[in-house]
């Protein structure tokens, strides 16, 4: 179901300033057709080049797409460069009403699309001294997320000027995370990071010294929460008996202990399993 | 029937027919009896049960009633045939499926590969076609259960499932197929097949949501999913949703006698659409497999525009109700895995627009659309910044 606002819709079925403006001293796209979406932005400065008096834009892209690259025209529209810099992405939800936080990543985008014209304009006119943009990006310029190609210095953007607290809300304001799914844990750090707190605790990697009574927990925790839940899912169980020094002694229950095929695959997996989240060095014997 | 819009997207859901919810209502008023019971009160129930079990079964070609087990739809059936074959197939722990499945089958795929199967999937070609040398060369002594589609929910390609059960059978494994989009539109002979499963859904047959059914062949080894009473030879506990059950009975019925003529039906109205489509939108490109595709599916793409954006102004210009593959509609941000496994132009791949008609579809409704649909990829075109020269 489509949760738009008026305003968005109004948008979308009119968009305003539609079209390429051929003398325009700033042109800047983002997105592109593979990912889903892309905007380019053209803007025609006045005489002194310090304000916008037209701004028109390209889309493709969804509904809230193509109503947040007619917002932007919209808010830009009349704007001096030094106001235009303030600007954030918060700004285009804002003059919609409201997007649904699923599509946030279309005002995200709106907002890079100025942020490009913006570059375009310095390399055509060195001499111009812009407006920096209010912001200081931090964190460096590398690729976190390979699926959308979404930086670390963009994730951190949308964390700052949302006030993002969850991952999901990070792949929601910039796509980061939404398809593989592989990134997801470096994303995690990064907003640990940008948050002040340390990563969370499953990010504890194999090799990272511990001591005996930690990895005791540890192990303990990892039954309860993954190990016997996956089993019991198939109809088996497994318990813990003893954890000696390296050595983990399980006892299979349930159909698992019946199957003689499975007892091999098993300790291999739940031994994968340790040695991925605990430690390289153990080793998972079976007692009857 | 809702004749407030022009619904057009069938292989998600179907409305429930007429003649089907007046053959529920009796179990939602009159007799509420449990069909378990043993007073005459609960005896229509357990005779619209019956009824309905063998309605189904002469719809699919099954050898008797007895060889279906009602279940709550096509994802329970799916879990139920792939689960029990990995118990009852002792030793083996191989999966062979395909990259086209539904998310009911793929996800429990993925899901069971976190738990330490293997599994393989098929390949397609551009036309979404799979290769039988391909499944042979996959199918091992190791592999507990093959499962492959009928047809295909988004391109409507039918599979080679009697062929595909075969292979598997030659080398020990079961054979599951989720025909939920099958079932009610094209023939099935399962009495003379190698299939051991078969899932079904009563909503894409107008029946309701909520009611389906697994085709079990008779002494295949089967270990219940949902366990607890007697119900259904005890294969599947849990008191019987009854009024549901005489409907999709009720649906299979109406589906046997009026397949052939509906097919004819079907078909004209889809390709009334589709070389509409093809002479009156730029770069148009239809998806799948015309030589074997369900009568009813119209998957076709539009170069360079969004499929959302398209749906939006088509359900506004004309109250169209059909569905995009786009990554805006997928309800995740990448655009459908069956594209993406045909090999799609990226170019084409988020303009891709699903239509799937229904006995209940008229001429009229395919000129709305011809009319709608033109100008509105014209508009979006014109908007977009690529495709131009
Ligand atoms: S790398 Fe980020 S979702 Fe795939």
């Amino acid at each position: 179901m489509w949760n738009y606002t008026d305003k968005v819709m109004d948008h979308f079925l009119k968009p305003r300033n539609i079209g390429v403006i051929e003398d325009a001293e700033a042109v800047g796209e983002v997105g592109n057709i593979v990912c889903g979406d892309a905007i380019k932005l053209y803007l025609k400065l006045s005489e002194d080049k310090k304000t916008i008096v037209k701004a028109s834009f390209q889309t493709f892209g969804c509904a809230s797409a193509i109503a947040s690259a007619s917002a932007l025209t919209e808010i830009l529209q009349g704007k001096t460069l030094l106001e235009a810099a303030a600007l954030s992405n918060q700004d285009i939800a804002d003059f919609l009403g409201e997007l649904p936080e699923a599509k946030m990543h279309c005002s995200v985008m709106g907002m890079e699309a100025f942020q490009a014209a913006m570059q375009d304009l310095q390399k055509k006119f060195p001499e111009l001294e812009l407006p920096a943009a209010a912001h200081e990006t931090q964190g460096e310029d590398r690729v976190v997320c390979h699926c959308f190609n979404v930086s670390e210095a963009k994730i951190r953007e949308v964390i700052r000027a949302n006030n993002l607290t969850s991952v999901e809300q990070i792949t929601h304001y910039s796509k980061a995370g939404g398809g593989c799914g592989e990134c997801i844990p470096e994303i995690e750090k990064i907003l640990a990071d940008a948050l002040g707190k340390k990563a969370p605790a499953t990010a504890t990697a194999a090799g990272t010294k511990m001591n005996n009574l930690q990895k005791i927990k540890l192990i303990q925790e990892l039954f309860d929460s993954v190990i016997r839940p996956s089993l019991q899912a198939d109809g088996g169980d497994i318990e813990l008996v003893d954890i000696d020094g390296d050595k983990v002694l399980v006892r299979l229950q349930g159909r698992c202990a019946a199957c003689h095929s499975a007892e091999q695959t098993l300790r291999l997996w739940v031994e994968a399993k340790l040695h991925e989240k605990v430690s390289a060095s153990i080793i998972v014997e079976e007692v009857r | 029937m809702n004749d407030d819009v022009i619904y057009v997207d069938n292989n998600a859901t179907t409305c429930i027919a007429p003649e089907v919810l007046q053959a529920m209502q009796p179990f939602l008023t009159r007799y509420y009896g449990n069909p378990s019971s043993i007073y005459p009160f609960s005896g229509p129930a357990a005779e619209a049960m019956r009824q309905a079990r063998e309605a189904l079964a002469e719809l699919i070609g099954a050898d008797g009633p007895d060889e279906l087990i009602f279940t709550s739809g096509g994802s329970e059936s799916n879990n139920a045939a792939i689960l029990s074959a990995l118990q009852t197939q002792i030793g083996r722990r191989k999966i062979l499926s395909s990259v086209v499945e539904h998310p009911a089958v793929l996800n429990l795929c993925r899901s069971l590969q976190k738990r330490g199967y293997q599994v393989d999937y098929l390949s397609v070609d551009s036309r979404g076609r799979i290769d039988l040398d391909e499944a042979k060369a996959l199918i091992s002594e190791e592999t507990a259960i093959v499962s492959l589609m009928a047809a295909n929910n988004e391109i409507g390609n039918i599979y080679p499932i009697y062929e595909l059960a075969e292979l598997a059978h030659a080398k020990g494994a079961l054979f599951h197929s989720d025909a939920v989009q099958s079932v009610g539109k094209v023939p099935l002979h399962l009495r003379d097949s190698q299939i051991d499963f078969l899932s079904i859904s009563g909503h894409k047959l107008h029946a309701p949501k909520g009611i389906g059914a697994l085709y079990r062949k008779r002494f295949v080894p089967f270990k219940p999913l949902i366990i607890g009473g007697h119900q259904e030879h005890g294969l599947r506990a849990g008191t019987e949703n009854v009024a549901a059950i005489a409907g999709l009975g009720e649906a299979a019925r109406m589906a046997m006698s009026d397949m052939a003529e509906e097919a004819i039906q079907l078909r004209r109205l889809r390709d009334r659409l589709e070389s509409g489509l093809l002479s009156s939108c730029p770069d148009p490109k239809v998806n799948g497999d015309p030589s074997s595709r369900l009568p009813n599916t119209c998957n076709i793409s539009f170069k360079y525009v969004e499929g959302e954006a398209i749906l939006l102004r088509l359900y506004l210009a004309a109250k169209v109700c059909a569905s995009s593959g786009s990554a805006c509609t997928t309800g995740s941000l990448e655009p459908s895995h069956v594209l993406r496994a045909i090999g799609l132009d990226y170019k084409a791949l988020h303009g891709s627009i699903r239509f799937s008609f229904s006995r209940y579809n008229t001429e009229a409704d395919v000129d709305t659309i011809l009319q709608a649909l033109p100008p509105i990829i014209k508009d979006l075109r014109e908007l977009s910044p690529f495709g131009r020269q």
